[in-house]
């Protein structure tokens, strides 16, 4: 099967934390990593090829320097990477975001020959709007299945389980598709030595706007119908009663008096 | 263009999931003042007699319905079908949608349908008083920042809004009426190019409506093993309550990720929020902004959970928690 996996370089947003003075976000120091939900989904793509053969292509947008996450990938089961990167795409939003990457799909597809599944984690974990998979998946016209823990493939078709809000469902789809993938029961599989040195080799292609067929207009800050007006941080509420007791099992008896008392319960 | 919002009210089995109500009966209604439309609901199920009777009485002025076994299970594609069919013909100004899963799946495929923007997961709405546009605001960052949106050249101007957010405001009003507008859109078999072979219901001999509950006991890390959600289920049963869990309980698999509350899992709004064992990553209390009072329970006097508890115990869980179920047992016997 060919498989390709869209993936994001993200700050770490684990490790951002707020200046007290300024009220800003302080991001240096943050450092920079792929996606986790694309790891997943990068490992789900991975033990298809595992069990089916293939290839795994892997795509990413973003600078020159979202170069070191698709090299991070080419050490964890992808065999080929290419790099979406051209000024006029910067300040794009989801629309903008999947309108180009789905032109530079088409691209890729064009020299290598079509995908079979596309893969995207379910959001990128600093815009979490969980958005530009579906979207590539309608520019493509491609069926989809978000929030899926688990993909098998068969020729010509795949089964997804899909996470939801009561539990699961198994859902099945002819290929081409797209699926984007939550945390999976698994962990993403680690470099070897040998296979990290083979990535920090390997090539990666950049694609810019000359390389596919896009409407300018459609891309960038002034392609995309969504803008920011205003960032701010959240108030942070503060905080309340402490209960102090001799013991825990006190303290315990302290507090269901109090919330009885205060009416809440 | 008509000046119309929409609220999308998502339907299980003929019942309206709570979030749908919530917009229409709040922001919902407030917002179609302020743009100067009427408040529509968008209905679609196989049987939607039940939810669209809900939605009238939460405030619905006109209900558009699309009714068909084909809807009987979310499909990305059948639902995305009918629901662009209605926009493209009655243009509404404004469509809010529940962040649900569904809801999400469904969002960003009709706003790339319709080549108009989309705002994920939204806290907060108003009208942006300089423009007359929805501002649109939600976190991001995993919670570290919020951002309000605008989508000022393009319509529908569409987002999508966490359950639990904003609360049930009205009592819903039985007698009032509304407009239903019955629109025959059908998708054949072969336009539904996904299956759906098996639904796997996960804690089905209990009911986790986190979304709806009004107290919630949710337990994390310091638990320390599966076993001991025990000390946290007895507290909810004490309680009415319903269980809940942090991120690190599910990754741990101590228990399933129905019950998991905050950025990647529920966003949840109820009176009382119990956390035990819980350290406040602010992906956590992204999902609990909207409770009214929280708890903290934790051994931890450095947990962020404590800046923002109402209630906070610095202790062994172990002892408190059992004490807390057994005292409120014997108020509630005094009662």
């Amino acid at each position: 099967m060919k498989l390709l996996v869209c993936v994001k370089q993200v700050p770490d947003t684990t490790e951002i934390r707020i200046d007290p003075e300024t009220n800003t976000l302080i991001r240096a120091g943050v450092p920079s990593i792929v996606n986790p939900f694309d790891t997943y989904a990068l490992e789900v793509a991975a033990r298809i090829k595992d069990e089916c053969g293939g290839s795994i292509t892997v795509i990413s947008m973003g600078p020159q320097q979202a170069k070191n996450a698709l090299t991070e990938c080419l050490g964890v089961g992808a065999d080929k990477a290419y790099l979406v990167s051209d000024r006029v795409f910067g300040g794009s939003d989801t629309l903008a975001t999947s309108y180009i990457l789905s032109g530079a799909i088409r691209a890729v597809e064009a020299k290598e020959g079509p995908f079979d599944v596309i893969f995207c984690g379910k959001q990128a974990i600093d815009g979490d709007t969980a958005q530009v998979g579906p979207e590539i998946a309608e520019h493509l016209d491609l069926p989809q299945v978000t929030y899926a823990v688990e993909v098998t493939a068969k020729e010509g078709s795949i089964v997804a389980k899909r996470e939801n809000d009561d539990g699961y469902a198994l859902i099945e789809m002819q290929t081409p598709c797209l699926v984007t993938v939550t945390k999976p029961a698994f962990d993403p599989r680690v470099p070897t030595i040998k296979s990290k040195l083979a990535a920090k080799k390997a090539e990666i292609a950049i694609i810019t706007s000359e390389d596919m067929e896009l409407d300018i207009s459609r891309c960038g800050l002034k392609g995309s119908p969504t803008k920011v007006k205003k960032t701010f941080t959240p108030q942070v509420k503060k905080g309340g009663l402490r209960i102090v007791a001799e013991d825990g099992a006190a303290a315990g008896v302290k507090l269901a008096g109090l919330l009885v008392d205060a009416k809440v319960i | 263009m008509n000046k119309d919002l929409w609220v999308y009210v998502e339907d299980a089995q003929d019942r309206p999931k709570n979030v749908g109500l919530e917009l229409l009966s709040g922001p919902g209604r407030r917002l179609a003042e302020i743009q100067g439309g009427q408040l529509c609901a968008v209905v679609i199920s196989d049987t939607t007699s039940e939810t669209v009777k809900a939605a009238v009485s939460y405030g619905a002025d006109k209900v558009y319905v699309v009714e068909g076994p084909e809807y009987k299970d979310y499909t990305t594609d059948a639902y995305t079908h009918a629901f662009c069919e209605l926009v493209k013909k009655y243009q509404p100004t404004s469509i809010l949608i529940g962040a649900t899963v569904d809801g999400r799946d469904l969002g960003p495929r009709l706003a790339c349908r319709l080549k108009t923007g989309l705002t994920a997961d939204c806290t907060k709405l108003d009208i942006d008083e300089a423009s007359g546009n929805v501002a649109w605001t939600r976190p991001a960052f995993g919670g570290n920042i919020m951002a309000t949106i605008l989508c000022p050249d393009h319509r529908p101007q569409i987002g999508t809004v966490r359950p639990g957010v904003f609360k049930l405001k009205a009592e819903p009003d039985f007698v009032r009426q509304a407009e239903i507008i019955w629109e025959d859109i059908h998708v054949v078999p072969e336009q539904i190019r996904t299956k759906i072979l098996q639904t796997i219901r996960e804690a089905a001999d209990e009911m986790v409506d986190l979304e709806g509950a009004e107290i919630i006991v949710a337990g994390g890390r310091g638990l320390g093993k599966a076993e001991n959600f025990f000390y946290v289920r007895e507290l909810a049963e004490a309680l009415g309550a319903t269980v809940g869990s942090s991120r690190a309980a599910v990754d741990a698999g101590w228990i399933s990720h129905v019950h998991q509350v905050g950025q990647t899992g529920k966003t949840v709004g109820p009176k009382l929020y119990i956390a035990c064992g819980i350290s406040g990553a602010v992906q956590h209390l992204v999902g609990i902004g909207g409770a009214d009072k929280i708890v903290a329970i934790n051994k931890d006097p450095e947990a962020p959970i404590f800046n923002i508890a109402d209630y906070s115990i610095v202790g062994d869980l172990f002892q408190v928690l059992p004490a807390m179920t057994a005292e409120i047992k014997r108020l509630k016997n005094q009662k």
